[in-house]
């Protein structure tokens, strides 16, 4: 399939490529593009905006179904499942690189990112493109407004918990939002605790995977947090990342968001702010173990010719080079994927003109990944997290208690899973 | 005598319906009998895999008690928005009517909410009740007020019934203020001088011979909730708080593009067609004999 949009230069092979990125995310990913077509003149890479993330992979899907289909497309982490199943639609990343004969290492990646594109069997089937991991963002300003030293220690949830306390008893309004509910409180929680979020290594294993997130630790966390919003504590504002909207204004003292959220802290943030490592539970036996991503990684569509895949195979070479990695990682808060990106980075300064922009790297590789902090891989799992969001609700609303919410929940995701597992057998 | 106007022979007249029933099966016929055909399947969402599973996936929607649930908002929703939109809507057409001086300017100003798409309608909602930079919902904590649609369902469901309301009352009050400009003023006329008050002549005279735009405006207003109403549930609510504002149109999104599940999806499209089919029928069986044309 050669030219969706043909008409353009007769001599390069077009390699097609729909994403998800806008502003400036979107002006980034273009530099990229750019970069690449002008370094070479035998391919020429097109790349088109299909919407938000659910959008862009259903875009994927319906033009897969008409025979219309790009060569890359990204995808969010949550849609690997979806991608890994979907056997005869996809070229995996390692066959593109092979096949093509390109140079690439897939140990090159860090860890964690690696895993969460990896087979059990160590193939690596997608590129990762932009990962980021949660993060505890403090407005300093608010903690010393409120009488609270600023570098107070706020590496565990109790400490927190007694921040809070402090925050709501000197008046403060919104002491704690968050992004991402069920990412940051239930999967990394998980993750971060060493418990599993479901069985067979949170769906690695096996699709006959099952949902086990209503344990111990995470009813713990969920009624803590419960407790808080009831209190006025917490303050909850919305599915996705509304919050940062209060916490970039000023207005919330604590903030739960993906450290790619820097960009725009850095950017609207009028006051003293601060990135720390994600708190976790004291006591919990294994804690602090490592926190898992989220963000996108980039699939090789099947049912085109071997010229084209090779170039994709040199587009895919060229944006995981040092150097485009570690452009993009310090642009963005994002994480630098590959060892090199990092080491590179480090050396030329940036952490420290940028205090707490390695928390996030620091976070996810101080400790090699369990069978059940490698990341989550399940079937139909952008409905589950919206199930997960629905019951979380009937917490920070005091309707349901945490064990209810979170067994419902369980409850509710297993028939999607069942469902998944059933029409990809 | 009745003077009938009619063609000779076939050619003219089907040739003149042909674009119609052209129009109808493409978008209507051909859609429909892919849903029912998938519904029947329970797919993989490249078409990779197709199998047929029966009436599975209809046994799967209705052992799920969300779902069953969902038929309860979107009644509660869809009879209110009715309700409420036409009520208003029939409500400034009759002040509209009796208006001498500047009624172009009040019909026009009453008309323009039409050209607002659900979606945009739905965002403009969405930034006067925002719980954190909403412009009423700070008033309303001035006030000590603590409005948060994100957590409380009554409020969440109010606010999508407002926003739907608000963006169809316009088209109503055109049908309605057309409606009652038919109405011969010879008839009102004749009753005012009998003595009969506005609300009498109203209820006796006007609200009767307005039975035709009314019975037309209740089809139209119950698949308006029914289909239309999706961008703003899809930008106040996103079906929250819990589930309390998922109506089962909005499911049928949700399951289809966002669980990418197209098998239950399909089937879910069958059951609304289903039931706006029935009850259009019931409409016309009963509550159309009532009407004086």
């Amino acid at each position: 399939m050669t030219g969706i949009l043909s008409g353009t230069a007769l001599s390069a092979t077009e390699v097609h490529w729909w994403h998800a990125f806008k502003g400036r995310l979107g002006t980034l990913l273009a530099e990229q593009v750019d970069q690449f077509n002008a370094a070479q003149s035998d391919y020429k890479v097109i790349q088109n905006r299909k919407g938000n993330y659910s959008e862009t992979l259903n875009a994927g899907i319906a033009a897969f179904r008409a025979k219309k289909h790009p060569h890359i497309l990204m995808v969010f982490e949550v849609g690997t499942a979806t991608m890994m199943a979907a056997k005869g639609a996809i070229k995996p990343m390692y066959e593109v690189m092979s096949d093509a004969g390109a140079n690439f290492d897939p140990d090159g990646f860090i860890g964690p990112v690696k895993g969460y594109y990896t087979t059990t069997s160590g193939e690596m089937l997608s590129m990762p493109y932009n990962s980021s991991t949660p993060v505890l963002w403090v407005n300093r300003d608010a903690f010393k407004k409120a009488g609270l030293n600023p570098d107070m220690d706020l590496s565990t949830w109790q400490k927190v918990g007694n921040a809070l306390d402090k925050l709501k008893s000197s008046g403060h309004k919104c002491p704690l939002t968050t992004a991402w509910q069920s990412w940051v409180h239930l999967e990394n929680l998980s993750a971060y605790h060493n418990v599993p979020f479901a069985t067979k290594e949170n769906g690695f294993a096996g699709m006959d995977t099952e949902l086990v997130f209503n344990g111990p630790v995470q009813i713990k966390h969920i009624q803590a947090m419960g407790d808080w919003a009831k209190e006025g504590k917490f303050i909850y504002a919305g599915r996705r990342n509304e919050g940062g909207k209060a916490f970039r204004a000023g207005e919330c003292a604590l903030y739960t968001e993906s450290s790619a959220g820097y960009a725009g802290i850095k950017k609207n943030a009028k006051f003293d702010f601060e990135i720390r490592h994600l708190p976790y539970w004291e006591g919990v036996q294994g804690a602090p173990q490592n926190t898992i991503i989220g963000g996108s990684s980039l699939w090789v569509l099947s049912g085109h010719s071997s010229k084209e895949y090779k170039g994709v195979a040199a587009f895919l070479s060229f944006l995981s080079s040092p150097v485009i990695q570690a452009a993009w990682h310090q642009n963005t808060g994002y994480l630098p994927v590959t060892l090199v990106a990092g080491k590179k980075t480090k050396a030329s300064g940036f952490y420290d003109s940028n205090p707490g922009t390695d928390i996030a790297g620091i976070q996810m590789t101080r400790k090699s990944t369990t069978s059940v902090s490698k990341g989550l891989r399940l079937g139909s799992f952008d409905q589950i997290r919206g199930m997960i969001d629905e019951e979380l609700e009937g917490v920070w609303s005091g309707k349901k208690t945490a064990k209810s919410a979170l067994s419902s929940a369980v409850k509710r995701g297993n028939v999607l899973l069942r469902r998944f597992e059933s029409s990809n057998r | 005598m009745e003077k009938r106007v009619y063609f000779k022979g076939w050619f003219l007249p089907a040739l003149l319906i042909t674009p119609q029933l052209l129009i109808t099966i493409v978008f209507f016929f051909y859609p429909a009998g892919t849903a029912i055909w998938w519904s029947l399947f329970n797919p993989d969402p490249f078409g990779l895999s197709t199998k047929f599973v029966g009436f599975a996936n209809f046994d799967f929607l209705f052992a799920d008690s969300y779902y069953i649930e969902s038929f309860y908002t979107t009644a509660i929703f869809s009879s209110l928005v009715t309700f409420f939109s036409m009520g208003i809507a029939l409500y400034l057409a009759v002040l509209a009517d009796r208006l001498i001086k500047g009624a172009g300017i009040y019909k026009t100003l009453l008309i323009w909410p039409y050209a607002v798409a659900p979606a945009i309608a739905g965002i403009l909602w969405m930034f006067l009740f925002d719980t954190q930079t909403g412009l009423i919902s700070w008033y309303l904590g001035l006030l000590g007020y603590d409005w948060n649609h994100l957590l409380n369902d009554t409020e969440a469901m109010g606010l999508v019934i407002v926003a739907s309301t608000w963006s169809r009352v316009s088209y109503n009050f055109l049908f309605f203020l057309a409606g009652l400009q038919a109405i011969p003023r010879a008839i009102i006329e004749a009753a005012a001088i009998d003595g009969a008050r506005f609300w009498r002549r109203f209820w006796t005279i006007i609200f009767p011979l307005l039975s035709p735009t009314t019975f037309f405006l209740v089809v139209m207003n119950i698949v308006y909730a029914f289909f239309d109403t999706f961008g703003v549930i899809h930008t106040i609510t996103k079906g929250g708080p819990g589930q309390s504002t998922t109506i089962l149109v909005y499911k049928v999104y949700s399951d289809g593009f966002v669980g990418l599940d197209l098998g239950s999806s399909a089937a879910q499209s069958v059951i609304l067609l289903v039931i706006v089919g029935f009850l259009t029928i019931l409409q016309f069986k009963f509550v159309e004999k009532k009407v004086h044309y």
